[in-house]
C-alpha cells in the first residue's frame, strides 16, 4: 500500500484516463461485445456476458487487448505467409546461394521500439483497471459478507446481519442509482480455494492466514454461478458456487428468513432427535438446539436451499437421504463420512432437514 | 562408434556395461533423449486418459483421486522428466561437437547428473508402488505440479506421495543444476581454436543463457523442496499455515523458479530455430547480435516476472501492476527473435524438408502463444482468466506448439548426424500434417472452455455450462497428435535401420558438427579444427566469400 | 560469473581460455548462493511472526569467536595456496592444518550452541518458525563447512602424504575459492540471524 496522498493521486490520474478511454471506445466496444456474447451464448459463466462492474472494466479491457493483439496476429502471421510464399526454393535454386545478409541496425531498431510503444499503452490500460477495481473506497451502503473456503464448500458469513449459511450467498440487486455493492472479505479454514464468477467479476483466491478482499456488484436480479478456481483437493471440481442476486424486496425477506432460529416443527421431533444424538452435532450447527459444530456447513435454514453438498445435485429429500447415508455417492472426496443410518432414522433425519427453511 | 557398430563378441551385458559406465557426452545425450522419449510416451498417456474423463459432462472413466494423480503426474513429468531431459540431452550431443571439442568440460559429473535425473524420474512412478507406504495399496502424488501449500502438508497429504514428489523434484533439480554447470564450463573453456564467444554457433548460445538461468532459478526450487521435506520429515512449520507459516511464501518460492523454467525450456527451442532456419532458407542468421543481447536480456526480464502467476492471491494494485509491466516488457526480445528468424527467411531460398516445415509450424505457433501471453499479463484480464482453460492452452501453445514442435524439427534435423541415416520425408510430412491438425483441434479450441468459466484441473464438470462440444473437440485433436507421435515414433525406428545413408553434411549446413563424419567418432575430430567465423563451414564451401569479410 | 572476454586476441594462434575449475566453482557458487538467498528470505519473512517463544533476544549469544575463527580460515587457506603455487610443500601442509582447526572450531561451536538451544532453553526446529527458520539456515550453512573441511582434510592429509606438488595449486585454489565463499555466506548468515533478526 502507497501513502494516502500518492494513492489519491493515483486514482485521480486513472479516473481521468478512465473517461477519455470510455468516450474513444464507447461504441466500438458494444459492438465487439455483443458479438462476443452472442458467440459463446449458451454458457452461464461466460467472462464475455458481464452483469456487474468490475466483470465489466475487465472485458472493456479484454476487448482492447484482444483487438491490439489480433492486429498484431495478422501482421506478423501475414508476413510470415508471404515469406514462406515469396522466397521458397525455386527449381534451379540449388545451384546458386542467395544474398548472405547479416543483420540491420535500422531495422531491428524498429522492430525493437514499436513493441515497446505498445506495451506501454496496454500497460496503461491495465494499470487504468487494476486501481479502478482494486483501490476504489468502499461506499457507506455496502454488505458486508465474509467468505470463508472450506475443502469443498463456502462458508458465507454476514456478521452485521448476524446470518450464517452455506454454499448459496444472497446479494442485493446494486442499482446504479442507489449502488449496493458486495463486500467480500475472503480466508480459508483449511486449503487454497479462490472464488470465481465469472459474470460479475474477476477471480480472488481465499488463503489460509490471509485476508483478501473483492466486491461484486450485480445490476440485474438472477442467479449466477460459477466455482472454486484453486485446487484445493480431491473434490475441487465440484465446489461450486451460487450466487443469487435478490431485488430489495427479496433481499430483506430473505435476511428476515434466515435471521429466525431454526424452525422446530413437532412433526419432524423424531428426526430431530436422530440429528441430536449422531456425530452431526460435531459438525454442524442448528441455532437454537445443541448442535454447534463448525466443520460442515450451518444447517440451521438448509431447507431454504436450492442445492446440497455445495451446489452439486438440487435439494430434494431423495438428493437429501442419498447424501447423508453415504456422501461420497454423490461427491467423491467428500470430508463427511458415511453416517450408517438404518432406514427410519434415515427417513427422519431427512424429513427434519427438510422442515428447516 | 559401439552403438552403431557393435562388437562382435559383445553380448548384451557389455553393451549395457558400455552405455550404463559411459561417459561420452554423445552417449549421455541419446540417453537422455531415451530416457525422455519414454516419459514423453507415459505423460501422454496421461493427458489422452484426462481428455477422455473431459469429453463429455459428468463423466465417470476414472474417479477424482485418479484423475488428481493424472494431472499431478502429467504435469511433473513433462517438465521435469520429459522437457529438461531431452533438451540437455541435445545440448550435451551437440554441444561438443559444434564448439569443436572432444567431451564435455566434466565428463564424470555429466554421468552423475544424468543418473540422478534419472533416479527422480524413477522415484517418482515408484510412488504408484509405494506412496502410501508398505501398509497401504499405493498411489501417486495429487498436489499438482506446482503443489501449493497447505496441501501439501502432513495434515492434507498423508502417507508418503507427495514425499515422492517431493525427493523426486529435489534429486531432477540437483541433476539439472549439474548438467548446466557442465554446459556453461564447456562453452567458456572448452572452445576450438578461433572460436570467440562472438563466434559461438547460437545454439551454444541460448544454452549457455538457459543454463545461468537454471542456477538462479532451479536452485530455489532446490532450496523450497528442501524446506517441505524440513516441515513433512522434521515437523518444520515453513509452510505449516496452522503455526503461522505461509502459503504464499510457497507461492513465491514456486514461481521464482516456475516461471524462468519456462524460459529454461523454450530457450533451447530457439535454439535450435538459430540453427535451421538459417540452413533451410540458406541464408545467415539476421542480427547475430541483437538474437545474443535478445536472448540475456529474456534471461534477466524472466527472473522479474514470476508473480504473474499471483495477481489473484491478493498482492495489492501496485505489485499486481509492476509485474504486468515487467511481464510485458518480455515479450519485446521475444518479439526481436520472431522478426529476426522472418528477416533471416526474408529474401532466402526457403527448403521446405521437414526440420523447416515444424520450424515454420514454431514460428507460426510461438506468435499466437505470446499474443495470449500478453493478454494474460493485463492482470484484469488474469483474474478472469488465471487458472482457467485458457492458462491451460496457452501454456500448452508453448510447450507443445513452439517447443515440441523444435524438439520435432531437431529430431529431424540431427538424426542423420546421430545415427548416419535420414529420417523418412514422406512419414516426417504425415507426421507434420497429423499433429498439426491435432495441434490446432485440441489447444485452439482449449482456449474457449476458459473464456466460458471453467477451471482448470477439475475431474468433470457442469452440463448447463455450455462447455461439453468444445471439450469433446479437444478431445478429439489428442487422438490425432497422438497417431502422428506413433508415425513419429515409427519413422524413427524404421530409419535407423533402413534410412537412406546421410554422409556427414546431408543437409548443406555450416556449423563444426557436420565437418566430422555420421555418427561421430567417439573423440569426435580426428583433429581438432580451427575456426575464423561463424560459419566454419560456409567458409570452406565459399572461399571466395568467406564470412570472415563481414563479422 | 567469470566469462572469458579475455579470449578476444586478433590472432587464432595464441589461444586461452579460462580455467575448467574455476568456472565450474563459479556456476556452482551461483547455484548455491541462490539456494541461501531462499533461505535468508524465509528467515527474514518469519522474524517475529513464531507464535510462540523462546524468541531470539531471549535465547540467542554472539558467536564472536567463532566467527573471528570461520574468517581467520580464509586467510590461512589462502596462504596455504600461495605456498603450494612457491612449492614449499610443508609450509602448505601447516596452513592447510591451521584452516581445518580453525573450521574445526567453528564446527564445534556451533554443536555446543544447538546442544545449549535445545537442552537449556527447549527449542528445536519443531518449536515454532524461529526454531524451524533458524536451524535450517545455520544447518545448512554448518553443512557447507562440513563438506568444506572434508575435502581440505583430505587435501591436508595429502600434502602430509607428499602427494601433492605445485602443479596442484590451481585444485587448491578452486577449493580455496569454495572456502571464501562459505565464510562470506556466514557473514550475511550473521548479520541476518545474530544482529538484525535478535
Amino acid at each position: 500500500m502507497v501513502g494516502s496522498m500518492n494513492s489519491g493521486m493515483v486514482e485521480r490520474f486513472f479516473a481521468g484516463f478512465d473517461q477519455q478511454a470510455g468516450f474513444e471506445h464507447g461504441v466500438r466496444r458494444l459492438h465487439a461485445t455483443q458479438m462476443l456474447a452472442t458467440v459463446f451464448d449458451p454458457s452461464s459463466t461466460n467472462i464475455f456476458a458481464p452483469k456487474g462492474t468490475p466483470a465489466q472494466s475487465i472485458l472493456g479491457l479484454s476487448v482492447l487487448v484482444l483487438g491490439i493483439c489480433a492486429g498484431i496476429f495478422l501482421v506478423v502471421a501475414g508476413l510470415l505467409l508471404y515469406t514462406i510464399i515469396r522466397y521458397r526454393s525455386r527449381p534451379g535454386d540449388e545451384n546458386h546461394e542467395p544474398a548472405q545478409i547479416y543483420g540491420s541496425n535500422q531495422v531491428e531498431l524498429s522492430w525493437t521500439v514499436i513493441p515497446i510503444l505498445i506495451i506501454v499503452a496496454l500497460f496503461l490500460a491495465s494499470a487504468r483497471v487494476i486501481f479502478v477495481t482494486q483501490k476504489i473506497p468502499k461506499p457507506a451502503t455496502a454488505l458486508d459478507v465474509v467468505v470463508i473456503g472450506h475443502q469443498f464448500w463456502w462458508e458465507y458469513r454476514y456478521p452485521k446481519l448476524g446470518i450464517v449459511t452455506a454454499n448459496e450467498l444472497h446479494v442485493p440487486v446494486s442499482e446504479p442509482t442507489h449502488p449496493t455493492p458486495t463486500y467480500l472479505t475472503m480466508s480459508s479454514a483449511d486449503t487454497d480455494h479462490s472464488f470465481w464468477v465469472p459474470r460479475l467479476a474477476g477471480k480472488t483466491d481465499l488463503i489460509p492466514n490471509k485476508v483478501n478482499t473483492m466486491w461484486i456488484d450485480p445490476e440485474q436480479a438472477g442467479l449466477y454461478l460459477g466455482q472454486c478456481a484453486q485446487y484445493c483437493g480431491v473434490q475441487h471440481a465440484k465446489m461450486l458456487i451460487r450466487v443469487y442476486a435478490d431485488t430489495p424486496e427479496q433481499f430483506s425477506a430473505w435476511v428476515a428468513a434466515q435471521q429466525h432460529v431454526a424452525l422446530q416443527v413437532p412433526s419432524a421431533a423424531a428426526g430431530r432427535e436422530v440429528f441430536l444424538h449422531n456425530a452431526c452435532v460435531n459438525c454442524h450447527t442448528v441455532s437454537g438446539t445443541e448442535a454447534k459444530g463448525i466443520f460442515g456447513p450451518d444447517l440451521s435454514h438448509v431447507a431454504s436451499r436450492a442445492t446440497i453438498a455445495s451446489g452439486s445435485v438440487p435439494n430434494t429429500p431423495e438428493n437429501l437421504r442419498a447424501f447423508i447415508n453415504n456422501p461420497s455417492d454423490i461427491k467423491p472426496g467428500v470430508l463427511m463420512p458415511a453416517m450408517h443410518l438404518n432406514d427410519r432414522d434415515l427417513d427422519a433425519v431427512t424429513q427434519y432437514l427438510s422442515t428447516l427453511r | 562408434m559401439a552403438t552403431h557398430t557393435p562388437r562382435r563378441h559383445g553380448g548384451v551385458f557389455d553393451v549395457l556395461q558400455e552405455w550404463i559406465t559411459t561417459v561420452d557426452h554423445k552417449k549421455i545425450g541419446l540417453m537422455y533423449i531415451g530416457y525422455a522419449l519414454i516419459f514423453l510416451v507415459v505423460a501422454g498417456a496421461e493427458a489422452l486418459l484426462m481428455r477422455v474423463q473431459l469429453a463429455v459432462p459428468n463423466n465417470h472413466f476414472v474417479s477424482p483421486q485418479t484423475f488428481n494423480r493424472l494431472f499431478t503426474m502429467h504435469g511433473t513429468t513433462m517438465v521435469f522428466f520429459v522437457g529438461m531431459p531431452i533438451l540437455f540431452g541435445f545440448g550435451n550431443y551437440l554441444i561438443p561437437l559444434m564448439i569443436g571439442a572432444r567431451d564435455m568440460a566434466f565428463p564424470r559429473l555429466n554421468a552423475f547428473s544424468f543418473w540422478i535425473s534419472a533416479f527422480g524420474g524413477f522415484l517418482l512412478y515408484f510412488s504408484y508402488l509405494a506412496g502410501s507406504g508398505l501398509y497401504g495399496a499405493g498411489t501417486a502424488p495429487d498436489v499438482g505440479w506446482f503443489a501449493y501449500a497447505p496441501l501439501t502438508s502432513r495434515v492434507f497429504s498423508p502417507g508418503h506421495s507427495t514425499d515422492y514428489w517431493t525427493l523426486s523434484v529435489l534429486l531432477s533439480g540437483v541433476g539439472s543444476i549439474g548438467t548446466a554447470l557442465n554446459i556453461v564450463a564447456t562453452a567458456l573453456t572448452m572452445r576450438c581454436r578461433g572460436m570467440k564467444l562472438s563466434r559461438m554457433p547460437l545454439l551454444v548460445w541460448l544454452y549457455v543463457v538457459t543454463s545461468c538461468i537454471a542456477f538462479i532459478a532451479v536452485s530455489p526450487l532446490t532450496a523450497a523442496q528442501i524446506m517441505l521435506v524440513i516441515d513433512r520429515y522434521l515437523g518444520g512449520h515453513f509452510f505449516d499455515t496452522q503455526a503461522g507459516g505461509s502459503a504464499v511464501l510457497w507461492m513465491h518460492f514456486f514461481w521464482i523458479f516456475g516461471h524462468p523454467e519456462v524460459y529454461i525450456l523454450v530457450l533451447p527451442a530457439f535454439a535450435f530455430a538459430n540453427e535451421i532456419i538459417p540452413v533451410f532458407s540458406r541464408k545467415a542468421i539476421f542480427g547475430y547480435p541483437a538474437m545474443v543481447a535478445a536472448t540475456v536480456a529474456i534471461g534477466f526480464i524472466s527472473m522479474g516476472v514470476w508473480a504473474h502467476h499471483m495477481f489473484t492471491v491478493g498482492l495489492g494494485p501496485e505489485a499486481n501492476a509492476f509485474f504486468t509491466f515487467s511481464t510485458m516488457v518480455i515479450a519485446v526480445p521475444t518479439g526481436i527473435k520472431i522478426f529476426n528468424w522472418l528477416a533471416t527467411m526474408w529474401g532466402g531460398s526457403i527448403r521446405f524438408a521437414t526440420p523447416m516445415i515444424f520450424s515454420i509450424g514454431f514460428l507460426f505457433q510461438f506468435l499466437i502463444a505470446g499474443l495470449t501471453g500478453v493478454m494474460l499479463a493485463a492482470s484484469p484480464f488474469d483474474w478472469q482468466l488465471g487458472n482457467s482453460y485458457f492458462v491451460v492452452a496457452h501454456f500448452h501453445y508453448v510447450l507443445v506448439g513452439a517447443i515440441l514442435f523444435m524438439i520435432f524439427a531437431a529430431f529431424y534435423f540431427w538424426y542423420p548426424k546421430i545415427t548416419g541415416r535420414m529420417m523418412s520425408e514422406t512419414l516426417g510430412k504425415w507426421h507434420f500434417w497429423l499433429f498439426v491438425i491435432g495441434f490446432h483441434m485440441t489447444f485452439d479450441f482449449m482456449h474457449v472452455p476458459g473464456l466460458l468459466g471453467m477451471p482448470r484441473r477439475i475431474y468433470t464438470y457442469e452440463a448447463d455450462r455450455g462447455w461439453g462440444g468444445w471439450n469433446m473437440i479437444v478431445s478429439i485433436g489428442a487422438i490425432f497428435q497422438t497417431a502422428a507421435t506413433l508415425i513419429f515414433v515409427y519413422n524413427l525406428i524404421r530409419s535407423y535401420y533402413k534410412g537412406e545413408e546421410a554422409g556427414p553434411d546431408p543437409w548443406d549446413a555450416w556449423t563444426l558438427e557436420w565437418s566430422t563424419s555420421s555418427p561421430p567418432p567417439s573423440y569426435n575430430f580426428a583433429e581438432i579444427p580451427t575456426v575464423h567465423s561463424r560459419r566454419p563451414l560456409w567458409d570452406l564451401k565459399h572461399p571466395d566469400d568467406p564470412d570472415t569479410n563481414y563479422e | 560469473m567469470s566469462t572469458a572476454v579475455a579470449v578476444s586476441h586478433s590472432t587464432e594462434d595464441d589461444w586461452k581460455q579460462p580455467s575448467r575449475g574455476m568456472v565450474g566453482m563459479a556456476c556452482l557458487i551461483a547455484a548455491e548462493s541462490a539456494i541461501f538467498i531462499i533461505f535468508v528470505i524465509a528467515y527474514i519473512f518469519y522474524t517475529g511472526k513464531s507464535l510462540t517463544g523462546p524468541t531470539p533476544r531471549e535465547v540467542l549469544d554472539l558467536p564472536i569467536f567463532s566467527t573471528v575463527c570461520l574468517l581467520s580460515s580464509s586467510i590461512t587457506v589462502h596462504f596455504a595456496v600461495h605456498q603450494l603455487r612457491a612449492g614449499k610443500i610443508g609450509q602448505c601442509s601447516a596452513w592447510l592444518a591451521g584452516t581445518v582447526l580453525l573450521g574445526g572450531i567453528f564446527i564445534g561451536s556451533t554443536a555446543k550452541e544447538w546442544y545449549e538451544l535445545i537442552y537449556h532453553h527447549g527449542l528445536t526446529i519443531r518449536t515454532n518458525l524461529f526454531g524451524t527458520t533458524f536451524y535450517s539456515l545455520v544447518g545448512l550453512h554448518a553443512s557447507h563447512v562440513i563438506a568444506g573441511l572434508i575435502m581440505l582434510s583430505l587435501a591436508l592429509i595429502f600434502s602430509l602424504q607428499g602427494k601433492v606438488n605445485a602443479h596442484h595449486a590451481e585444485r587448491l585454489e578452486v577449493l580455496s575459492v569454495y572456502w571464501h565463499f562459505v565464510d562470506a555466506v556466514w557473514v550475511v548468515v550473521f548479520t541476518v540471524v545474530y544482529v538484525l533478526g535478535r
